[in-house]
C-alpha cells in the first residue's frame, strides 16, 4: 500500500492532540472534584487557568483538518478520520468546560463548609473519569466492543445522578437553610453526568469511523 | 427509475487479453454514472461496448449481453448507425469537423435525413442552448469550429451529439484536456443534462465523479469490484481495494 507522508503525518498529529486532550480532561476532572471535596480555591483556580490549553488544542485540530480537507482531498475513511477529529475533539472542548463549571462551584462555596463529607459525587467522577479514559482508548485502538462499552458506563452514571439529587432534595427538605449549597451540588452531579453523555459521544464516533454508521448510545 | 442499461454476464476479449471479466451492472435512466478505476481497468472499454465503438478493433470478441432500452445492442438486427444515434459519444480531445460551427451541429440530422433548413436551424439552436454554447457564437455561426477554444470546441461536440436526439451520452475522459473554468462549465452543463438524458462517464478525476455523479462504478483488472451510490462510495466504501485507490493509497 502506498503510503501518503504528508496525510498520514497529520493525521498522527491529530490522534496524538486527540490523546493529549483525553488526558487533559481526564486530569482537569479528577482536580476539580478534588478542589471541591477539600475546597481548596487555589486547585479550582489553576483549572479555570488550565482550560485555555484544552482551547488552543481543538483549534488546532480545527486547523489541521481543514487544511487537510482542502489540500489532501481525503476519502473514505481518511475522511472519517478528521471529521471524527472534529467530533472528539468539540466533546472534549465541552467536557472541559464542564470539569470548569465544577471548579467554579469550588470558588462559588468560599467561605462555607460542605453540609457533608462527599462520597457519591467523587465516585462518580471516578467512573466519569474511566469512561473517559476507555473512550479514549476506543478511538485511539479503533475499538468497538469498548465504545459499546461506554453506553452500559452511562446507565451506571445516571444512576449515581439520580440517587445523589435524591439525597440532596431530602437534605433541603429536612434542613431548608442547606438549599443553596445543595442546589450548587445537584449542579455539580449534572456536570459530570453530563460528561459521561460526552464520553459516550465518543464512542459512537469511534464506531462511525470504524464502520461509517453512526449508533446512538446516548438512550 | 427504470434501468436503461442492462449488462449482464459481459466479457470482452482482444484476442487472447481479457478485458472485461463477468460485468453485471444496470445503470438507471436520466442519472449521471461515473467509471472510474486506474489504467487498463476496462473502465473505457466498457464505455465503448454501449454504442459499439469497440466494433471497429480486430479481433475483439464479445459473450454477455448488452441491453439498452430493453434491447440486445450486439443482436443481429441491429443497426450500428441506429444505435450511435441513441448513444452519442464526447471524446477526451475535442474533436469538431473542420466545418462551420453551424454545419457541424447539423451533420448529424442532415446524415439522418433532415434536409429543412428552419427545422436545422432549430435544431442548432436548441442544441448549442442545451450545450451552453449559444450566447457565445449565436453571431458567429459561420465561422469554423476550429477557431473556438478548448472548452468551447469540447461544449460544441456536445451540443452535435444532443443535436441527433440521443438517450444516452457516453463521455470519455471529457474534460481532461480542458482547463479548470471550462471544465467547471462542462461539469454544471452535465448537471442540467442529466434531466433529459442518461450520462455515463469515464473520468481520472475521482474528485469529479464524486462532484458529479449519482453512482460510481469502480473497476479493477477488468471487473467491477464496486458499484454504489457516490456518497456512499466515497465516504464509506465497502470493499477494501476500493477504499485504498480512491484513497490514494494505490499499488
Amino acid at each position: 500500500m502506498i503510503r501518503r507522508k504528508e496525510l498520514d503525518q497529520d493525521l498522527e498529529v491529530l490522534r496524538t492532540l486527540l490523546r493529549q486532550m483525553g488526558a487533559h480532561v481526564v486530569h482537569a476532572l479528577e482536580e476539580a472534584v478534588i478542589s471541591l471535596k477539600t475546597l481548596d480555591a487555589v486547585k479550582a483556580q489553576q483549572i479555570v487557568k488550565d482550560d485555555a490549553k484544552l482551547n488552543a488544542m481543538e483549534e488546532e485540530i480545527m486547523d489541521i483538518g481543514s487544511r487537510l480537507i482542502v489540500t489532501q482531498q481525503p476519502v473514505a475513511k481518511d475522511l472519517r478520520r478528521i471529521l471524527v477529529a472534529f467530533k472528539i475533539s468539540s466533546d472534549l472542548e465541552r467536557m472541559g468546560d464542564l470539569a470548569l463549571d465544577v471548579a467554579k462551584v469550588t470558588l462559588r462555596l468560599q467561605g462555607q463548609e460542605l453540609i457533608k463529607p462527599l462520597i457519591d459525587i467523587p465516585q462518580m467522577a471516578d467512573l466519569v473519569q474511566v469512561m473517559i479514559e476507555e473512550s479514549i482508548t476506543s478511538y485511539l485502538d479503533e475499538n468497538t466492543d469498548l465504545a459499546y462499552k461506554m453506553a452500559k458506563d452511562d446507565d451506571q452514571v445516571d444512576q449515581f445522578y439520580s440517587r445523589i439529587i435524591t439525597e440532596l432534595y431530602g437534605y433541603i427538605a429536612s434542613n431548608p437553610e442547606t438549599l443553596s449549597q445543595a442546589m450548587l451540588l445537584t449542579l455539580v452531579a449534572r456536570y459530570i453526568e453530563r460528561i459521561a453523555d460526552h464520553a459516550t459521544n465518543i464512542g459512537e464516533s469511534t464506531v462511525y469511523l470504524v464502520t461509517g454508521r453512526r449508533p446512538d448510545l446516548n438512550q | 427509475m427504470e434501468d436503461i442499461i442492462d449488462i449482464e454476464q459481459l466479457n470482452l476479449y482482444y484476442e487472447q487479453f481479457h478485458a472485461l471479466k463477468n460485468i453485471d451492472l444496470d445503470i438507471p435512466e436520466k442519472t449521471i454514472t461515473a467509471f472510474i478505476g486506474p489504467s487498463g481497468c476496462g473502465k473505457s472499454t466498457l464505455l465503448r461496448t454501449l454504442n459499439r465503438m469497440n466494433d471497429m478493433i480486430t479481433g475483439t470478441h464479445i459473450e454477455g449481453s448488452v441491453k439498452i432500452g430493453g434491447k440486445d445492442i450486439y443482436g443481429n438486427d441491429v443497426h450500428v448507425e441506429a444505435l450511435r444515434k441513441q448513444v452519442g459519444m464526447v471524446f477526451q480531445q475535442p474533436n469538431p469537423f473542420p466545418k462551420s460551427i453551424y454545419d457541424n451541429i447539423a451533420y448529424g440530422p442532415r446524415l439522418h435525413g433532415t434536409r429543412d433548413k428552419k427545422v436545422l436551424d432549430e435544431i442548432v439552436e436548441q442544441s448549442l442552448r442545451q450545450a451552453a454554447l449559444w450566447e457565445e457564437v449565436k453571431d458567429y455561426l459561420k465561422r469554423s469550429a476550429l477557431s473556438l477554444s478548448g472548452g468551447q470546441q469540447q461544449r460544441l461536440c456536445i451540443a452535435r451529439a444532443l443535436a441527433v436526439q440521443p438517450d444516452i451520452l457516453l463521455m470519455d475522459e471529457a474534460t481532461s484536456a480542458l482547463d479548470p473554468i471550462s471544465t467547471l462549465k462542462i461539469e454544471e452543463l452535465v448537471q442540467e443534462l442529466k434531466e433529459t438524458y442518461t450520462i455515463v462517464m469515464v473520468t481520472h478525476n475521482m474528485h469529479q465523479a464524486a462532484r458529479i455523479s449519482g453512482r460510481t462504478v469502480f473497476f479493477l483488472n477488468g471487473e467491477v469490484v464496486e458499484a454504489d451510490d457516490t456518497k456512499e462510495l466515497f465516504t464509506n466504501p465497502r470493499d477494501s481495494r476500493t477504499e485504498d485507490y480512491i484513497s490514494g493509497r494505490f499499488g
